[in-house]
């Protein structure tokens, strides 16, 4: 049977993972190619790799990140942060991503996730949204790193990224993100239910339980989490063995 | 001429299995190429393959790759396909109505959408992520597959005699691989089939003949039991 993913997400600014509180407060957790290794030998499934660089100039660091990890790791990698444009996705996939994360430019410029998946497949597609509520069982999508409202309708958004050729969606709570009080179960089953593409589920998670309730409760088919992992307080294996005892088939 | 030529038609990303071939065989010669010469003189063959069929078709068929594919086959170069370097072996796919290399009899179908597993939750396409890979045949292979005996030359039946393909050598049965497809293969020949996995209904995940072994899962991707599945490529000698 298909396992449900525990997915370690690696937030990188000058060259360093860092982990903040709803988007601001960045805390320190160390060398990017580091935590990688670290993660792979506790068996994450996959990672996540998240470029919140402010500026321009320091875009390349990524790249040396990801092809170090590349050569180490043989596992998933997704990256995402400051795509725009094809030649971008090309890029990224060349040092070694196998997956890239679209956030706000999906907004901006829709087309660019269905001529990203056209060229390279939807596999490696993965549209990443950023979720606010706004009333019950209502929430809208934000961008430029959750500053920005679009008034688009979350649930909306997914059904249409999955048209366009997303071939998965990376959901984040706004709300819920660096709050450790677990994700936001209705966003995440109100988007999953309503695709037939997977959905990670992310922001909010505190603890082991976080992680579980998100796959049975939340109906997501992979679970992403930070600072819990980055901060020492449990490991991938901690994680995947609860689950296992939840009754979550998980790999391990 | 090279140890190991990754064969490159442009779909996809290549580099993954390029490191991870390198870090099996850190001294081989490998060549990620869309020159039929290298190909066709490189001493195996891994024949990789993202992206929708219609597009790899055409860009094998442009590219004046189909042939040296066939040839190489045919030659007896130990050759391994991965995910769409497997799914364009057979002679058609529902994925753009495309027609494919021929090199087996059988079809690629694409999975059903509003499947839900045991416990009621949707099954999302593509199937995405880690799942096993259980070798011999599955006796509850969906319609279209007559899976009735294995074949003298590869698998194992349960308790059975026969040799375990070189393959799968120091793989447990059951290990994990990790899939990312929304299509899979449906051969004629139940004789090829090496290996199946549940999505919720058995599927062809691996298949073998002679000098060919090809997967739908990623082993440059799978962590330890993907670089052994590698390795035992690279060290793999067909009669």
């Amino acid at each position: 049977m298909l396992a449900k993913r525990i997915i370690p997400c690696l937030d990188v600014t000058a060259g360093r993972v860092v982990k903040g509180v709803s988007f601001v407060e960045l805390r320190d957790a160390g060398d990017p190619v580091e935590i990688a290794r670290r993660y792979d030998e506790q068996g994450a499934d996959e990672l996540t790799f998240l470029d919140i660089t402010a500026s321009s100039d320091d875009r390349g660091i990524i790249f040396r990140i990801i092809e170090q990890v590349a050569e180490q790791v043989f596992i998933p990698l997704t990256v995402g942060g400051g795509v725009r444009e094809v030649q971008d996705v090309r890029n990224l996939l060349n040092a070694g991503a196998d997956k890239v994360s679209i956030n706000t430019s999906a907004v901006v410029n829709p087309q660019l996730v269905a001529d990203a998946s056209a060229r390279y497949g939807s596999q490696c597609i993965v549209v990443a949204i950023d979720a606010k509520q706004t009333a019950p069982n209502k929430w809208e999508v934000f961008t430029h790193g959750g500053r920005k409202a679009t008034g688009l309708d979350a649930v909306e958004w997914a059904k249409k990224m999955q048209n366009m050729g997303a071939g998965e969606i990376l959901l984040t709570s706004m709300d819920k993100d660096g709050q450790k009080s677990g994700f936001d179960l209705a966003l995440t089953r109100a988007v999953t239910d309503a695709l037939e593409i997977p959905v990670i589920a992310s922001g909010g998670v505190g603890n082991l339980q976080h992680l579980a309730d998100g796959v049975k409760l939340g109906g997501a088919d992979a679970v992403l989490a930070a600072s819990i992992f980055h901060f020492g307080e449990y490991t991938v294996q901690q994680a995947k063995q609860f689950m296992a005892q939840q009754g979550i088939e998980v790999r391990l | 001429m090279v140890d190991i030529a990754v064969v490159d038609y442009g779909m996809g990303n290549l580099r993954s299995v390029q490191q991870a071939v390198r870090k099996v065989a850190p001294n081989a010669d490998i060549a990620v190429t869309g020159e039929a010469a290298v190909i066709a003189s490189a001493g195996r063959v891994i024949f990789p393959g993202q992206g929708a069929a219609p597009d790899c078709m055409r860009e094998i068929r442009s590219r004046g790759l189909d042939r040296v594919i066939s040839d190489v086959i045919r030659e007896g170069k130990p050759f391994l396909g991965i995910c769409m370097g497997l799914q364009v072996l057979f002679e058609h796919s529902e994925e753009g109505d495309t027609p494919c290399l021929g090199v087996f009899s059988g079809q690629v179908r694409r999975f059903a959408s509003g499947l839900s597993d045991a416990q009621g939750n949707k099954l999302k396409v593509p199937h995405m992520g880690w799942n096993q890979v259980h070798r011999g045949v599955n006796p509850q292979l969906p319609q279209g597959v007559e899976t009735v005996a294995l074949p003298p030359t590869g698998g194992k039946l349960e308790g059975g005699t026969t040799p375990e393909h070189p393959l799968w050598s120091g793989i447990e049965q059951d290990a994990r691989f990790y899939f990312v497809h929304s299509y899979y293969v449906e051969p004629r020949d139940p004789g090829l089939v090496q290996a199946t996995s549940d999505y919720p209904r058995p599927f062809v995940c691996a298949v073998a003949k002679e000098n060919l072994f090809a997967v739908q899962f990623h082993p440059e991707k799978s962590a330890a039991a993907g670089l052994k599945l590698l390795q035992n490529f690279i060290n793999w000698n067909p009669a």
